[in-house]
C-alpha cells in the first residue's frame, strides 16, 4: 500500500479508474438515451486517465480543463476514453465525448483536491480513494436502481416491433402526442385495469383499516401492560412474521376452494390484514414504548380509563407511527401477488398485480405488461416518495432500537 | 413500625390489567390463529395424506332429467329419463338417493322397485356407487291433460340428490409416500443447495451492498433526501412490476442488456441470462440483492446516524485515517445491527417465493424449497408432496429461529 501513495502514482490510478468509469457510464447512457453504438475504449481510458490524472493535482485551472478539451477532440477521431460508432449524429457525438472528458476531469479535480505530486499521508490517499468510492457508488446505485425502471416506463410507451428492430433505442416520438399512451388506453378500456385498480385500492386500504383495529390495542397492551407471558407473546409475534408465505398458501388454498371463499374479494380482504398485523403490531408496541408513560399516569389519576387512555392521550402522540405503519401495510397490501394469484381466477375480481400476472403471455404486446407494471408501480411510489420521511423513521424506529 | 411487605400474590389491581391485556389481544391471537397457526397444523396433516388436486372437489352425484317420446296429446306415452353418474372416476359414493317433483298431469305406469311415490314425490334409493359408475333411469308416464294445459315441466322441478363421498383429506388413510418423494433420489439435495445458495449470497450481498449505500448517503448534502427515496424504489415496488422489467431487460431475444454488452463487445452472441445454468440462479440472487439492499440500507444508515460524531472528530484528531475510522469505530458499532439483519434477511430470503417464482419458475436450475412448494402441488397436482415439503420448509425454520432468539436477546436484548 505504501508504494501507493505518491501523487504521482496516485494520481494516474485514479485518473485511469474514474475515466474508465465515466467512460462507461456516459457509453450506456447514451446507447439507451438515443440507441446509437457508444462504448467505452480501454485503452483510451487509460491513456486519457493518466493525462488527466496528472492534470487535475492541484494547480492552475486550465491544466484539467485544457486536458479534457484534447481527451473530448481525441474522441472524435477515435482515440479518446469513449468510441463511437458511424452514422452517430453530430449532436449526439459531441454531447457524449464531451461529456465524458468532462466529467472524468471534474470528478478527478474534486478527488485529487489535497493531493500533492509527491509523498502524501495515508489521510490524504484515503481521503482520495473514498472520493473516488463515493462517486463511483452514487453513479452505481443510481445506474442500477434506475435502469430496470426506465425500461419500464419508455417500453410502455413503444410498440412491439420497433423495440425488436433495435432494443437499445428508448427514443420516443413526441410528435405522437397522446398517441404516446395507447397502451394505457388499452389497458382501460379493454383489460378492466380500471376495475384492478380499484380492487387493489379498496383491498389495501381495507386491509390498513383492519390491521390497525387489531394491531393498536394489541400493540399497547404488549408496550404498557403487565401480564404474565408478555415477554413470550412479544417473541411470538416475531416468529409469526418468519412463517413463509407459501407454506401457508396451500392449506389456504384447499380450505378456500372447500368453503367457496375462493375468487372472492371478501377472502382476500379476510387474510391480507392477518398477514400484516404481527408487524404492524411490532412496529407500534416499539413506538408506544418510547412515549413518555407518565402523560398515560397522568389521565389514568385524572379518572381515564385504560381504553380512553389509549383514544385521547396515546393515539394522537403516535399519529407519525401510525402513518408510517398505514403506509407500510398498505404498501404490503397493494404489492401483494402470491395469494392474489392463487386465489383469484375471477377477471372481474382481480387486484391490479392478478391482472398484471394474466396479461404476462405470448399474445399480449410486451408494451401492455409494461403499462400494467407502470400503473401498479406509480401510485405507490407517489404515496411513499410523499410521505419517505415517516416511512424511513416509522420502519427503522419501531423495530430497530439503539 | 411494621415492615412492609411485598405482596406475594397478584393482587386485584393487577389482574385487572392482565384481564385487560389479554383482552385487547385477544382478537389478533383469534385471528392468527386461525390463518396461521390453523393453516400450520393443516400442512402436517396434508403432508400425510395422498391427495391431490383433484380431490379437492368431492365426488357428486351428477343428475340431468329430461322426457323423452311424444307428450303432445293426452293419453301419449313417454318416459321421464334421468342421466346420473358418479362426478369421480375413483372415488366410490355410498348411499345415493334422489328425490324429485313429478309435474301434474303426469301419471307414471311401472314405478321402478327402488323406487317409491308418494303424493307426486318419487323418491329413489340407488344405493352404493363405484367411481365412474352411470346410470339412466326411465321412468314411464302417461301424459294427462293437466301437464299440457299448465307449463311446468319434469325438469323444471329440482331434483335433490343425495349421498356420502369419503373425503380424503379427512379419512383415515395416511401414506408417508409424500415424504418418500420429497426425498427421493438426487433432486431433494439438488434444491437444497440451491435454496442455500441463494439464500447465503443473496443476504450477504444484501448487506453488504447496503452498508456500502448507507456509508454514501450517511452525510448531509442537497440531494440526500432525493437519492435516499430512490435508493428505497425496489423495495417499494410491487414485485411483479420489476420482475417483468427485469425479464425484458435480460431477454435473449430483444433484451436491452444483450443488445448492450453486444454493442460492447463484451460478448459475441446473446445471453439467455434466465435460461441456463448456473446463470440463472446467480441472476436470481443479483435481483434479490438488488431488490432487497434497500432494506438493509435503511436499517444500517438508521443506525449510523445515531452514532456519536464526537467520536470521529476525536480520532481524526488522533491521526486515524478514514479507513481505519470505519474499521476501528464503525464497523463495531454496527456489527450489532448488521448480525440481527443477517438472521432477519437470511430467513426471509429463505423463504422467499414470489421473486423466483417470477423470474424463471424454478426453471434452469433455480428451483427453491419454496418454489418446490408450488411445483409439486400445482405443476405436478401432488398437494400431499406439496405439504411435504412445506414440512421441511417449517423444520428448518424452526432450527433458524432457535438460533435467532439465542442470538437475538443478547445482541438486541428483546
Amino acid at each position: 500500500m505504501k508504494a501507493l501513495r505518491f501523487g504521482y502514482v496516485t494520481a494516474p490510478l485514479l485518473g485511469i479508474f474514474w475515466t474508465f468509469v465515466i467512460a462507461t457510464t456516459v457509453a450506456v447512457a447514451m446507447s439507451f438515451a438515443t440507441g446509437s453504438a457508444f462504448r467505452p475504449f480501454g485503452l483510451g481510458s487509460l491513456v486519457w486517465g493518466v493525462v488527466i490524472g496528472f492534470a487535475s493535482l492541484p494547480g492552475p485551472i486550465w491544466r484539467p480543463a485544457l486536458a479534457a478539451v484534447f481527451a473530448a477532440l481525441a474522441s472524435f477521431w477515435g482515440f479518446g476514453p469513449i468510441l463511437i460508432g458511424d452514422g452517430v449524429s453530430a449532436l449526439s457525438v459531441a454531447l457524449g465525448a464531451v461529456a465524458t472528458a468532462g466529467f472524468a476531469a471534474l470528478g478527478l479535480r474534486i478527488m485529487l483536491d489535497d493531493v500533492e505530486i509527491g509523498a502524501i499521508s495515508r489521510h490524504i490517499f484515503e481521503a482520495a480513494v473514498i472520493k473516488f468510492l463515493t462517486g463511483f457508488g452514487y453513479i452505481f446505485f443510481t445506474a442500477i436502481v434506475l435502469i430496470p425502471f426506465y425500461v419500464m416506463v419508455l417500453t410502455s410507451l413503444k410498440n412491439q416491433a420497433e423495440l425488436i428492430q433495435n432494443p437499445l433505442d428508448f427514443s420516443i416520438d413526441l410528435g405522437q402526442g397522446w398517441g404516446l399512451f395507447r397502451s394505457y388506453e388499452e389497458l382501460f378500456t379493454q383489460f378492466n385495469f380500471g376495475t384492478y385498480l380499484t380492487n387493489s385500492f379498496l383491498i389495501s386500504v381495507l386491509t390498513v383499516i383492519i390491521t390497525l383495529l387489531f394491531a393498536v390495542p394489541g400493540a399497547y397492551a404488549v408496550a404498557r401492560l403487565r401480564f404474565k407471558g408478555r415477554a413470550a407473546f412479544s417473541r411470538s409475534i416475531l416468529l409469526i412474521y418468519m412463517v413463509p408465505m407459501i407454506v401457508l398458501a396451500l392449506p389456504i388454498y384447499i380450505a378456500f376452494s372447500m368453503t367457496g371463499l375462493r375468487n372472492s374479494l371478501a377472502g382476500i380482504i379476510m387474510i391480507y390484514p392477518v398477514t400484516t398485523i404481527p408487524v404492524a403490531l411490532y412496529m407500534l408496541q416499539g413506538y408506544f414504548r418510547g412515549l413518555p408513560a407518565e402523560v398515560e399516569e397522568a389521565g389514568l389519576m385524572d379518572g381515564l380509563s385504560r381504553l380512553q387512555v389509549i383514544w385521547k392521550i396515546t393515539l394522537p402522540l403516535s399519529l407519525p407511527a401510525m402513518a408510517s405503519v398505514s403506509l407500510y401495510v398498505f404498501m404490503i397490501a397493494w404489492n401483494e401477488f402470491l395469494l392474489a394469484f392463487m386465489l383469484l381466477d375471477d377477471p372481474s375480481k382481480f387486484t391490479l398485480t392478478r391482472g398484471i400476472a394474466s396479461l404476462n403471455s405470448s399474445e399480449i404486446p410486451r408494451q401492455h405488461l409494461m403499462a400494467g407494471s407502470v400503473i401498479a408501480t406509480v401510485p405507490i411510489m407517489a404515496l411513499f416518495l410523499g410521505l419517505e420521511r415517516f416511512m424511513t423513521k416509522g420502519l427503522t424506529a419501531g423495530s430497530v432500537k439503539g | 413500625m411494621s415492615d412492609a411487605i411485598p405482596p406475594k400474590t397478584t393482587g386485584p389491581l393487577a389482574r385487572l390489567e392482565a384481564r385487560l391485556a389479554w383482552g385487547l389481544l385477544a382478537p389478533t391471537i383469534i385471528a392468527v390463529a386461525l390463518v396461521v397457526i390453523l393453516p400450520l397444523l393443516a400442512i402436517f396433516w396434508i403432508s400425510v395424506k395422498p391427495v391431490s388436486l383433484a380431490d379437492l372437489r368431492p365426488p357428486e352425484v351428477v343428475l340431468r332429467e329430461d322426457i323423452r317420446g311424444d307428450a303432445e296429446a293426452a293419453g301419449d306415452e313417454a318416459n321421464i329419463r334421468y342421466r346420473l353418474r358418479n362426478s369421480s372416476q375413483d372415488q366410490p359414493i355410498l348411499g345415493v338417493t334422489f328425490a324429485d317433483t313429478i309435474p301434474e298431469g303426469l301419471t307414471i305406469t311401472d314405478l321402478d322397485p327402488r323406487c317409491t311415490l308418494a303424493d307426486r314425490q318419487l323418491r329413489c334409493d340407488l344405493g352404493d356407487w363405484e367411481g365412474g359408475f352411470r346410470e339412466n333411469l326411465m321412468i314411464p308416464v302417461t301424459v294427462g291433460q293437466a301437464y299440457l294445459d299448465n307449463a311446468q315441466r319434469p325438469q323444471d322441478s329440482q331434483a335433490t340428490v343425495t349421498g356420502t363421498a369419503s373425503n380424503v383429506l379427512t379419512n383415515d388413510t395416511f401414506t408417508l409416500d409424500n415424504f418418500r418423494r420429497v426425498f427421493d433420489g438426487q433432486e431433494f439435495w439438488s434444491v437444497l443447495w440451491i435454496t442455500l445458495f441463494y439464500t447465503v449470497f443473496g443476504t450477504i450481498g444484501a448487506l453488504v451492498f447496503g452498508l456500502f449505500a448507507a456509508l454514501l448517503l450517511n452525510k448531509s448534502f442537497k440531494g440526500q433526501g432525493i437519492l435516499r427515496g430512490l435508493y428505497l424504489f425496489p423495495y417499494v415496488s410491487p414485485i411483479i412490476a420489476v420482475a417483468f422489467a427485469w425479464i425484458l431487460l435480460f431477454d435473449p431475444f430483444s433484451g436491452s442488456a444483450n443488445a448492450l454488452l453486444i454493442q460492447m463487445g463484451v460478448t459475441e452472441e446473446s445471453i439467455n441470462f434466465f435460461g441456463q445454468r448456473p446463470l440463472a440462479l446467480i441472476m436470481v440472487t443479483v435481483f434479490e440483492i438488488w431488490r432487497y439492499f434497500p432494506l438493509s440500507f435503511l436499517f444500517i444508515l438508521a443506525r449510523m446516524q445515531s452514532i456519536d460524531s464526537d467520536m470521529y472528530e476525536a480520532a481524526d484528531m488522533d491521526g486515524a485515517s478514514p479507513f481505519q475510522q470505519f474499521w476501528a469505530l464503525s464497523v463495531p458499532q454496527l456489527l450489532g445491527i448488521l448480525s440481527v439483519l443477517f438472521l432477519l434477511r437470511f430467513i426471509w430470503t429463505f423463504n422467499k417465493f414470489d421473486d423466483i417464482f417470477l423470474l424463471t419458475g424454478g426453471n434452469a436450475g433455480t428451483r427453491t424449497l419454496t418454489v418446490n412448494v408450488y411445483e409439486q402441488a400445482f405443476a405436478v397436482s401432488n398437494i400431499g408432496a406439496g405439504a411435504a415439503v412445506a414440512v421441511v420448509i417449517f423444520g428448518c425454520l424452526l432450527l433458524f429461529s432457535a438460533f435467532f432468539f439465542r442470538f437475538i436477546s443478547r445482541e438486541e436484548g428483546l
